[in-house]
C-alpha cells in the first residue's frame, strides 16, 4: 500500500542522511583548518557548500512532488514538511561550519591558547546532528528528547569558553582579536547544536503532532 | 434554515446481515458533514436511514432513534419527511421521460403546487442554485437525458433543492463527474450550507477535506471517529482513521 509514497519517504531519509554526512565533512574540515590555521585549506572549504545546496534543492523538489502527486495527510504530511525544515537546518549548519573557515582566514597565528573545549563542542555538535537524523529515520522519540540534554551541555561549554576567552583577553590586550574570533567560533558551534536540536523537535512533531521546545 | 440531526444507537439490517451496529452521532445545523469509509462499511445505508428509505426495502429492519430538529423521524409521515430531507444519489437519475423543466418541478408539483408562474420561478431559482441555469435556460423542454452526466447530476441537485428541504443527503454526488463539474458541485455545497444541513458520502478524501466542516469515519458498520475535518486529516485520534486517510488501509 502507498508504495510510491513510502519509497518517496525513504528517499527523503536517505537524502537527508547524505546531506548530514556532507555537512559533517565540512564541519570536520573547517575545524581542522582552525587547528592548523592553514589558510589555503580554509579557502578550499569556504567554497564547499555547493553539494549541500544541491541536497537541499533535491529535498525541496521531492517534497513538492510528493505533496502534489500523493496527497499525503496526517503523519505522512508532517514527515514531508519536517524533511523540508530539516534540510533548511542542515543547510544553515553547513553555512555555520564554513563561517569557521572564514574566521580562520582572519586569524594571525599562532593561537594564544591550546584549543580543548572548542574541538569538544564541535564533536558534540556533530554527534547531535547525526543523532537528530537517526531519530528522524527511525522516528525515535527517545533519541530526539536526548538532544535537549546534549544541547544543555553544549550551551554550558559555550559559556565556559567565553569566560575563559574573556580572561585571556583581559590578561593581555594583544589577544583581543584572537579572543573575539574564537568566541565567534564557539558561537557558531553553539548555533550548530541548536539546529541539531531543531531536528529533534521535528521528530517529536512527526510522532505526536505536538510541538515541544527542546532548546530551553 | 437547516436542521440538526441526532442519531442514537442506530442499527440497520438487510435480512440477517447487520449493516449498522449502533451509530451514535450528532450532525450539526448548517454544516457540511462528510462520511468516509471503505466500500461496504454502511455509508449509503446510514444516509438512507435518515430519510427512511432504507426501511422501504423488503427484508430490512431498523432500530434506534434519529431525531430531526427535536422530533423523532419515526413519528413523522415518511413522505412529509422526505420533503424536508432531500437526497442526491451517486448516479444521476433524472426522470427519463421528462423534460429538464419537468424534472426540476416534479417534486413541487407532487406536493400540490400548480401555479405556472410560481413553478417557473422555482425552476429558475433551483437551476441557478445548482449552477446549471445558464447551460439549459434555452432548452428547458429538452429531455433530461439529453444532458451530460455532470449536467444531469446538477439537474438532480436542482430537483432536490426545488422542494426546499432543510437537510440534503448526498451519496457520492461527484463520483462520476470531471474535475470542473466536481468543483462546481463543491462550490455549490459551500454556498448551500448557509441554508441547509448537508451530509455527503464521499470516497474522495481531498473532497471531504475541502468541503466538510466535520468528518465521520465509518468502518464495518461502526462509527470509528467523528470530529472537525481539520483534526481528522491532520491528527486523527484513532489509528484506523489514520491508516484509512493515508491510504494504508488493509
Ligand atoms: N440491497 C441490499 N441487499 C443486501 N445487502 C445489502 C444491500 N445493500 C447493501 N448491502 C450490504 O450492506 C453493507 C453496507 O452497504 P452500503 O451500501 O451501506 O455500503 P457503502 O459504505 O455505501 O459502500 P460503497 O462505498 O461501496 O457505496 C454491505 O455489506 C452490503 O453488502
Ligand atoms: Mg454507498
Amino acid at each position: 500500500m502507498r508504495q510510491s509514497l513510502n519509497e518517496g519517504q525513504l528517499d527523503l531519509t536517505k537524502i537527508l542522511k547524505d546531506m548530514g554526512e556532507e555537512v559533517g565533512k565540512i564541519l570536520q574540515g573547517c575545524m581542522q583548518t582552525l587547528l592548523s590555521l592553514d589558510k589555503d585549506q580554509a579557502d578550499f572549504w569556504i567554497t564547499e557548500d555547493q553539494r549541500v545546496n544541491d541536497y537541499e534543492r533535491q529535498v525541496d523538489d521531492l517534497c513538492v512532488r510528493l505533496i502534489a502527486t500523493q496527497q499525503p495527510v496526517a503523519k505522512d504530511l508532517r514527515k514531508i514538511i519536517s524533511a523540508m525544515k530539516i534540510s533548511t537546518d542542515l543547510e544553515r549548519m553547513g553555512d555555520l561550519a564554513i563561517d569557521i573557515a572564514k574566521i580562520v582566514r582572519r586569524i594571525d597565528g599562532p593561537l594564544c591558547k591550546p584549543l580543548i573545549d572548542i574541538p569538544e563542542m564541535a564533536e558534540m555538535a556533530l554527534g547531535m546532528m547525526r543523532q537528530g537524523l537517526e531519530a528522524y529515520a527511525g522516528e525515535n522519540m527517545g533519541l530526539a528528547h536526548d538532544l535537549a540534554e546534549q544541547d544543555d551541555k553544549v550551551d554550558s561549554l559555550y559559556k565556559k569558553v567565553v569566560r575563559d576567552l574573556l580572561l585571556i583577553m583581559t590578561e593581555d590586550p594583544e589577544n583581543l582579536d584572537q579572543g573575539m574570533y574564537l568566541a565567534f567560533v564557539a558561537r557558531y558551534l553553539e548555533r550548530f547544536a541548536d539546529h541539531a536540536t531543531n531536528i529533534g523537535e521535528n521528530v517529536i512533531y512527526i510522532t505526536t503532532a505536538g510541538r515541544q521546545d527542546l532548546n530551553i | 434554515m437547516g436542521q440538526s440531526i441526532s442519531v442514537r444507537d442506530l442499527e440497520a439490517w438487510y435480512g440477517s446481515n447487520k449493516t449498522l451496529k449502533g451509530i451514535h452521532m450528532d450532525i450539526a445545523l448548517n454544516n457540511v458533514t462528510a462520511i468516509i469509509g471503505p466500500s461496504g462499511c454502511g455509508k449509503s445505508t446510514f444516509v438512507r436511514c435518515i430519510n427512511r428509505m432504507h426501511e422501504t426495502m423488503p427484508g430490512t429492519k431498523v432500530k434506534g432513534e434519529i431525531i430531526l430538529d427535536g422530533v423523532s423521524i419515526y413519528d413523522q409521515d415518511p413522505v412529509a419527511l422526505r420533503k424536508r430531507v432531500g437526497m442526491v444519489f451517486q448516479k444521476p437519475n433524472p426522470f427519463p421521460s421528462m423534460s429538464i423543466y419537468d424534472n426540476v418541478v416534479a417534486g413541487v408539483k407532487l406536493n400540490g403546487m400548480t401555479q405556472k408562474h410560481k413553478l417557473q420561478a422555482i425552476a429558475e431559482k433551483s437551476l441557478r442554485m445548482a449552477a446549471l441555469w445558464d447551460e439549459v435556460k434555452d432548452r428547458l423542454n429538452y429531455s433530461g437525458m439529453s444532458l451530460s452526466g455532470g449536467q444531469q447530476q446538477r439537474l438532480c441537485i436542482a430537483r432536490a433543492l426545488a422542494v426546499e428541504p432543510s437537510v440534503l443527503l448526498m451519496d457520492e454526488p461527484a463520483s462520476a463527474l470531471d474535475p470542473i463539474a466536481t468543483m462546481h458541485i463543491e462550490e455549490l455545497i459551500r454556498q448551500l450550507k448557509a441554508d441547509y444541513t448537508i451530509l455527503i458520502v464521499t470516497h474522495n478524501m481531498q473532497q471531504a477535506a475541502r468541503i466538510a466542516d466535520s468528518t465521520a469515519f465509518f468502518l464495518n458498520g461502526e462509527l470509528v471517529e467523528h470530529g472537525p475535518t481539520s483534526d481528522i486529516f491532520t491528527n486523527p485520534s484513532d489509528k484506523r482513521t489514520e491508516d484509512y486517510i493515508s491510504g494504508r488501509f488493509g
